[in-house]
């Protein structure tokens, strides 16, 4: 999936559906593959747990980080100074995470003149990451019920799926195998592409058909998880 | 039920519903907001009502009001929200009537900072409004048994005619954890000599109230109160006792900063230091007998809080002072490391080896 990847990718989805883990390791992976990456932390919602945690490990990476100017601070000011519209303009990828399901996404739709634009010319996607794991997303139907709320707050089109089905430390490779038919089915009621399916990298390989899989670490963790 | 992820916010809600509650009256504030969006959202198609407030002084008195008519009811704030309310929550225990309040800590005093804390304890415990009153308060510690405590947060209340509130932080209210809803059967409770629902002419009227003109019948119907606080106090304490058996140092610690501990206990375990963790459930009544059991033989005793230390004068009660008891906290939004915790229990013990 990386190497068909577009320039800009957006990424949406319920919260809680996995969207910043998978953001923050494709961004890495990204990264480690030689492009230039700018991640855009795009939650104006969640007051923590969020992409810009990550600040530290990507610029490791070289990886450039935009966030709200209070993310991770005492206030809560959802306010952004960052120019998307130049971020977009730019050379390398652009991954803008965008947090807090379709309230979330009506912030991106301040921007959909000119993310539009990006999609016409067929230089953008727009992932819709999923967790059938994941309260009232449990089947495709509610799944789809969501992505439509999510596309029409941004005003704008879904490109692609990634199913992330987890359900936190306790994901089994069961659990992401029996995800598949509801992955598919969404696929088919949505008429959108099933990227493909992650898994932690700690885990056995699930068989995912042939869907693609996609192993990646787990990187969100709790604050009681390392000593 | 199978288990789902979900935020600690959005669980409580849904438990909330799945408890019976039919009311919930509240204004917004992070970091509980998912909560209220929550309900705004499911109160509606499940035959309940959801109404954002002009502010919190109006919540909570509709929640008073929806409390009298013996209907379970809801309110939740975060920390300089609970402020606002604790004159309404006054008046509820002084009208003997039950409700449910949720404080999602945040940092104070003042505005503070939206980030997590434990600073509320003693406002929870001893300061929520004035008079001669308690709360029953719960402490969960997981997004789990941020679940199992709200319907016993409703069970509780309805039993003993009490408000009860459920201390939880915004660490709990943010993250994520997988959770099932077990089937729940709410305590049926009698209130048909009580709750002011109809009389359909057919009994004399009930007077929900807090105002009483002779002295002697305030103080009568205070001491009534107390009577019923003391059975709280020997029925319903509870607490979590881990690897406390042979411990020769005990840390308390509630809520959140429990699972920190529990890291740091079990690192500290696993290089030979005899440490345990006695976690209360219920911080009032506060569970006096588990946690002296706890500490039974051991030489310290340690409490960690997100604050600059509150529930330790109810652990230095608690024990009487036969047990040296020191502290550790962060406050202010910040959230102790398991590495400073493990630090403190190392020092405890004598040091490094």
């Amino acid at each position: 999936m990386i190497d068909t990847l577009k320039k800009i990718v957006v990424v949406t989805g319920h919260y809680g559906s996995g969207k910043t883990n998978f953001t923050a390791a494709l961004a890495m992976r990204l990264a480690e593959a030689g492009k230039k990456v700018t991640v855009v932390d795009f939650d104006l919602v969640n007051p923590y747990f969020r992409t810009a945690d990550f600040a530290d490990a990507f610029a490791q990476k070289g990886i450039t980080l935009c966030a709200p100017e209070f993310a991770n601070t005492n206030v809560d000011i959802p306010s952004i100074r960052f120019d998307l519209g130049g971020l977009a303009a730019q050379d390398g990828m652009l991954l803008i995470d965008v947090g807090g399901d379709d309230d979330g996404a009506v912030a991106l739709g301040r921007y959909a003149h000119i993310l539009n634009g990006y999609a016409e010319t067929g230089e953008l996607d727009m992932l819709a990451v999923l967790s059938f794991r994941r309260y009232l997303t449990r089947t495709a139907e509610e799944a789809m019920h969501y992505l439509q709320g999510i596309e029409r707050a941004s005003r704008m089109k879904l490109t692609g799926l990634v199913n992330n089905t987890n359900l936190g430390p306790e994901t089994t490779t069961q659990m992401i195998e029996e995800s598949m038919p509801q992955a598919l089915k969404l696929s088919e009621l949505c008429d959108l592409p099933l990227l493909c399916t992650t898994a932690p990298d700690h885990l056995s390989k699930p068989d995912t058909g042939t869907c693609p899989l996609m192993q990646i670490p787990v990187l969100v963790q709790l604050p009681w998880v390392q000593v | 039920m199978e288990k789902v992820l979900m935020k600690g916010n959005e669980a409580l809600a849904e438990a909330a519903i799945r408890a019976g509650c039919k009311c919930f009256f509240g204004y917004p504030i992070t970091p509980q907001t998912e909560l209220s969006e929550y309900l705004s959202k499911q109160m509606p198609k499940r035959g309940g009502v959801f109404l954002q407030a002009e502010s919190e002084v109006a919540a909570i008195n509709m929640v008073l009001g929806a409390a009298a008519t013996g209907t379970r009811v809801m309110t939740s704030s975060s920390s300089p929200g609970v402020s606002l309310k604790s004159e309404g929550i006054s008046y509820i225990a002084g009208s003997d009537v039950p409700a449910v309040i949720i404080n999602v800590q945040r940092g104070g005093p003042g505005l503070g900072g939206i980030q997590p804390s434990q600073a509320d304890y003693w406002q929870a415990t001893k300061g929520l409004g004035h008079g001669d009153f308690h709360l029953i308060v719960l402490a969960p510690s997981s997004v789990q048994e941020v679940v199992d405590l709200v319907s016993r947060a409703f069970d509780l209340g309805d039993q003993y005619r009490v408000p009860v509130m459920l201390l939880s932080d915004g660490l709990l209210g943010q993250m994520m954890e997988p959770v099932s809803f077990p089937e729940i059967t709410a305590k049926e409770v009698d209130k048909s000599d009580w709750a002011a629902n109809g009389t359909k002419m057919a009994r004399k009227h009930h007077i929900v109230n807090s105002l009483y003109i002779e002295a002697n019948d305030l103080e009568d119907i205070v001491k009534e109160r107390y009577a019923r606080y003391a059975v709280i106090e020997a029925e319903e304490s509870d607490a979590e006792a881990y690897q406390t058996e042979d411990a020769d140092i005990v840390v308390v610690a509630y809520g959140a900063t429990s699972r920190v501990v529990k890291s740091a206990v079990n690192k500290a375990r696993a290089e030979g230091i005899k440490v345990g963790m006695l976690r209360p459930i219920t911080l009032w009544p506060f569970p006096k007998k588990q946690l002296c059991a706890a500490c039974e033989n051991a030489k310290a005793v340690l409490t960690v809080e997100m604050s600059m230390g509150q529930m330790v004068d109810d652990v230095k009660l608690a024990l009487e002072c036969k047990k040296p008891v020191s502290f550790f906290g962060r406050t202010g939004g910040v959230i102790p490391t398991p590495a400073e915790v493990y630090a403190e229990i190392v020092k405890l013990n004598g040091g490094a080896k």
